[in-house]
């Protein structure tokens, strides 16, 4: 009752007339900042960080907190309409979104987005009100070698219910794991991978570089090819009683998604490095592991939207958890928040919650308003994005292209970077002609910063015994899951072989 | 697609031994009190991959993927003739950034795209060709303070211009 208590007065806090303001201005720049290849919400809150100074930290951070939300609803916009993740965090929802819109059904996407942003946002809300100390700790268990199962779990859901072919896949991920290697050796300092000794590697490859060649330069040439141009998005349709039905068959396909979402997302969003980015791809991937039907993930399936979109809400709320009860950042954006937190003369850890109870349980109660001002704000613009799809494609596809080149510089100022995309680009247009997944390699690209050093770190720690990942109480059980899924598709094949001599005597 | 398919294994196996040849740079054992060498990651990832293209070209001898089944060139007039339009106009937009800037780079590329591939109207072209680029100028300059390349120094009076704006 004390918690609820609380919570109210936050409440009431986040609802005073500058609060609400500057709720309703921060999720809708955060909104369009998301949208934005290239741009996330790292940069919105980087950038508008000083202008919280002119007000009191309380609502300077509601304001950061409500960018950080709107950024991550609006990163599902441009992953939908145009096939190009806003950020890292909707790279997932590309690989049922753009299907989606491609079929017509953007708005069934862009819906089941929203509304799987919002119940994912609303359950983090509840976990971190009701557990937030607690969740604090058990996320301290988490170790390298607990981190590294999770991660390997994480490409095992792609490998064992893939149904795509098999060698490619696992090349696909080792691919984009090698790409994630390039740069320098984290734990010795030296080049690594630095190819023809050109300085651009040096810097390494960043995943937009990778996801924005496949979705932005790979995917819509291999549209307009195989589509002879006569490709056309114009079926797309907005009303508000769409929105109501798109809604319903939204979450009535998608539910398991959001569910996985929501309570994965914020575990995973909890965890220090982590954050929302894996928290939304593993969703992703459990979700078409226990679908019934997994083929249907990747070709426009609802829950395919729900399941990342969730997630990556309920793991922002996460992040903001071991940033507050112990002044861990759990992502970028949650760091930039604690640098704040400490310019305005706050001290994050476990005292904050006692001596500046007004300041966190305003910021919680906030987390609340801003998700209903999220879902409202991003469903009034819907409208504008279905619009855009219903642009001739010959004038859509031109501003992909733009979008694609401006993305790809804006994220690490580097004219390199931007070839390395158009090498890609084409690369990937080939690839996905020869039946190659290439969806594993972005999530490879964007795991393996994690991977890497907790893998490292782990047989650093067991003196060079792999057995490490499978005698931990927590690790254990993640690797031995994922291993199974591993050997999923060796046990099809051998199960089928057994079969195929019956069923076909002739041979 | 079949000559495709066992070229392109080809290529990928021979990339993963570049990648093999190039994680060699930095130890791939173990090194004991530092753990994995920093080359170990890639050098083993690169020899899976290698693997996998030993199975890609496994099932292309026994025909059991669909593009090793397919008789189908990998690419036909239409997308040979796409390729060069849309390919080329991008490496041309690429290639004129460092020359006339993202945003001189960004109208001319509209302006080929929408007006001779799209073969939409001069005022629609026009239109679109010069409002994106200023657009796009005020939101990463002046909103997102992200700076975009400049190209070469002639283009800097017309810059001044819309700095003058923003400042």
């Amino acid at each position: 009752m004390e918690i609820l208590g609380l919570l109210t007065d936050g409440i009431f806090v986040s609802l005073q007339p500058i609060n609400i303001m500057l709720i309703l201005v921060g999720v809708t720049l955060g909104l369009f900042i998301g949208a934005m290849p290239g741009l996330g919400s790292v940069n919105g809150v980087a950038i508008l960080l000083p202008i919280t100074f002119l007000v009191p930290p309380g609502s300077a951070i509601i304001f950061l907190a409500a960018i950080y939300y709107g950024a991550m609803y609006g990163g599902a916009i441009s992953s939908i309409t145009l096939g190009i993740p806003g950020a890292s965090t909707a790279v997932a929802t590309t690989f049922d979104g753009r299907p989606l819109a491609l079929k017509g059904r953007a708005s069934l996407a862009l819906v089941t987005a929203a509304v799987a942003s919002f119940i994912g946002g609303s359950v983090a809300n509840v976990l971190f009100t009701i557990f937030a100390p607690l969740l604090a700790k058990v996320a301290l268990i988490f170790g390298p070698p607990e981190i590294f199962a999770l991660m390997l779990l994480a490409f095992a859901t792609f490998v064992g219910l893939g149904g795509d072919d098999l060698p490619k896949t696992i090349l696909s991920i080792c691919l984009g794991l090698v790409f994630a290697a390039v740069g320098f050796d984290e734990i010795s300092g030296a080049p690594r991978l630095v190819f023809f000794d050109i300085s651009g590697f040096l810097h390494g490859i960043n995943f937009l570089v990778l996801a924005i060649g496949v979705y932005g330069i790979g995917e819509m040439i291999w549209t307009i090819e195989s589509t002879r141009g006569e490709i056309t998005t114009t079926e797309a349709k907005m009303s508000v009683k769409g929105i109501v039905s798109d809604a319903k068959e939204g979450m009535r396909r998608g539910w398991k998604g959001t569910a996985i979402g929501s309570f994965l997302g914020f575990f995973v969003g909890i965890l220090p490095a982590a954050g929302a980015t894996p928290g939304s791809l593993m969703s992703y991937g459990v979700s078409k592991m226990i679908s019934k039907n997994p083929k249907e993930f990747g070709q426009g399936h609802p829950g395919g939207v729900a399941a990342p979109e969730a997630a990556n809400n309920s793991a922002s709320t996460g992040a903001m958890l071991p940033m507050l009860t112990l002044g861990i950042p759990g992502s970028p954006t949650t760091a930039i928040l604690l640098g704040g937190m400490v310019i305005w003369g706050l001290t994050p850890g476990p005292r904050l919650f006692t001596d500046q109870p007004e300041f966190v349980w305003g910021l919680i109660g906030s987390f609340y308003i801003s998700n209903v001002f999220a879902l409202i704000v991003n469903l009034s613009f819907i409208p504008l994005f279905i619009w855009m799809l219903r642009m001739p494609f010959t004038v859509l596809a031109p501003l992909i292209f733009i979008l694609s080149v401006v993305g790809g510089y804006a994220a690490t100022q580097d004219m390199h970077d931007v070839w390395l995309m158009l090498i890609f680009g084409f690369g990937a247009y080939f690839l996905r002609k020869l039946d190659y997944p290439l969806a594993p390699a972005v999530l490879a690209i964007v795991l393996g910063p994690i991977a890497e050093p907790t893998l490292r770190q782990s047989l650093l720690l067991s003196s060079g015994d792999a057995t490490i990942f499978l005698t931990r109480p927590i690790a254990g059980p993640i690797t031995v899951i994922a291993i199974i899924l591993i050997l999923l598709p060796a046990f099809k094949m051998l199960k089928d072989r057994m079969k195929g001599p019956k069923s076909n005597p002739a041979g | 697609m079949r000559l495709g398919e066992i070229i392109t294994a080809g290529v990928m196996a021979l990339l993963s031994i570049y990648l093999m040849w190039k994680s060699t740079e930095l130890n791939v054992g173990y090194i004991t009190g530092e753990g994995p060498g920093g080359g170990a990651w890639p050098f083993w990832l690169a020899g899976i991959m290698l693997v996998c293209t030993g199975f890609i070209a496994i099932n292309w001898v026994r025909r059991s993927s669909p593009p090793s089944q397919s008789e189908e060139p990998l690419l036909d007039g239409y997308g040979k003739k796409m390729l060069v339009l849309v390919g080329g106009g991008l490496l041309g937009f690429i290639a004129l950034v460092d020359i006339i800037s993202m945003y001189g780079a960004m109208a001319v590329f509209l302006l080929y795209y929408l007006r001779f591939l799209g073969r939409h109207s001069w005022s629609l072209t026009l239109i679109l060709t010069t409002s994106l680029p200023i657009g796009f100028f005020f939101f990463f300059e002046a909103l997102m303070r992200v700076t975009m390349p400049k190209g070469l120094p002639f283009t800097e009076p017309f810059f001044n211009i819309l700095y003058n704006i923003i400042y």
